[in-house]
């Protein structure tokens, strides 16, 4: 009689290599189901065991998940985009037209790096509700809301420095008057602008900056900031699964 | 109780700094300054030191190609040219709310801004919107060969005409 498919399994989670690279072998326990997410770089970031009730679709919604999902689609179309992409004026434009129409499949991914932009936006903004909404902001999770705000923000900086990279009228003037508003800040509104578009005018350096904080700066930083972010779940007591007991009871509890 | 004679050992008698404490400051002090010139350098890093921008002083060509009564808008200076009964000037096209290109709209007789509506009067004061203030006046003068020119980083008094 032919071998299972889990016995194939055990088999090459046995192997050498396989143990040699993931440091688990094969098992069913609870121990070394905790041993296989604790020994592995992506997966330690999470907890190791979760309540049942907190995996249903109904609690999360699983809108934090579905904005890395969309930010993952961002990083691999994005990183696709920048083969065909000269962040130089007036290549900018006629690159950005040679993706939607020379380039196989170019309409696609830049609809698809669009769409999902814009998606993110939606879903981080979801994201956050839903986490006030269930409370779920409360300490100890209290400063996992404040890295919550930073995303916010990273994602936010990132869909205005995307903006500008097509170099067609509605970016030029988009990011002519969203810097006119950072030069209102009080005494360095000026040197800010000046720095931020590399210049006075919305121009090639303006263009390079905004492509530089777009494709590596605020992507870097906003994977340290996921890290942390999902690292703090794990620290914090796993998913919130809502009180148990009302507050009146708690409170009378102390 | 050996700790408490170890620190009092350790400790200035004088009540000044002991060798460790000496230390740690000079350690926390070289790395301010470190700190200081890292943003030093990199402010100074982030500002460019040449502009390779179009030149504010632009030609306008001659008088006579603009009619009396006339406001001529050139959208790649981002000025408008002027022309009255009393002279000529030259007005900024840019919007002093948030940076857009106005628009003459000759069917109304006024300066808009497509962006946010603010209005400007063909002298460049503010009707409507929400513009904190009027559209500036430019350096104008004639050249050696009859050229309108006009400084755009030159803001002037309203009211400044060239008569020809």
């Amino acid at each position: 009689m032919a071998k299972s498919l889990t016995a194939y399994l055990d088999e090459l989670r046995d192997s050498r290599v396989w143990r040699s690279i993931f440091r688990s072998g094969p098992g069913q326990s609870n121990l070394h189901h905790a041993l296989v997410v604790q020994s592995n770089v992506f997966l330690h970031l999470f907890s190791v065991k979760a309540r049942k009730r907190v995996l249903d679709f109904s609690v999360t919604w699983y809108l934090g998940a579905l904005t890395f999902g969309s930010f993952l689609i961002l990083v691999i179309t994005g990183v696709l985009l920048m083969l065909y992409y000269h962040p130089a004026v007036p290549l900018a434009y006629t690159d950005m037209k040679d993706l939607q129409f020379v380039v196989s499949s170019g309409v696609f991914l830049r609809n698809l790096h669009r769409w999902s932009a814009h998606a993110m936006v939606l879903l981080v903004f979801a994201h956050m509700f839903k986490v006030f909404y269930r409370g779920a902001y409360r300490p100890p999770r209290e400063f996992n809301w404040v890295i919550g705000v930073v995303l916010l923000l990273i994602t936010l900086f990132l869909s205005y420095t995307g903006y500008l990279l097509p170099w067609d009228q509605l970016a030029f003037w988009a990011v002519t008057v969203g810097s006119n508003i950072a030069s209102a800040v009080p005494v360095f509104g000026h040197r800010i602008r000046f720095l931020m578009l590399g210049g006075n005018l919305v121009n090639a350096n303006a263009l390079l900056r905004f492509y530089v904080l777009h494709c590596m700066i605020l992507p870097l930083t906003a994977i340290f900031f996921i890290a942390i972010h999902f690292w703090r779940i794990r620290k914090d007591g796993g998913l919130y699964a809502g009180t148990p007991t009302t507050v009146t009871e708690k409170e009378g509890e102390r | 109780m050996a700790k408490d004679a170890e620190k009092e050992r350790h400790e200035d008698p004088d009540g000044g700094l002991n060798r460790r404490q000496f230390f740690v400051r000079l350690g926390l002090g070289s790395l301010a300054v470190a700190g200081a010139g890292t943003a030093v350098f990199a402010y100074q890093f982030l500002s460019p030191n040449v502009l390779y921008e179009p030149s504010p002083i632009v030609n306008a060509g001659k008088p006579a190609s603009y009619p009396t009564d006339s406001v001529t808008l050139d959208p790649a200076t981002g000025i408008f040219v002027v022309r009255e009964a009393q002279g000529f000037y030259a007005l900024s096209a840019v919007c002093t709310h948030l940076g857009c290109l106005t628009v003459w709209k000759p069917e109304l007789g006024i300066i808009a801004c497509p962006c946010h509506g603010s209005q400007f009067k063909p002298d460049g004061t503010k009707i409507a919107g929400p513009a904190p203030r009027p559209l500036p006046w430019l350096r104008m003068w004639l050249n050696d060969d009859g050229d309108l020119m006009v400084d755009r980083s030159n803001p002037i008094a309203a009211r400044q005409f060239v008569r020809i």
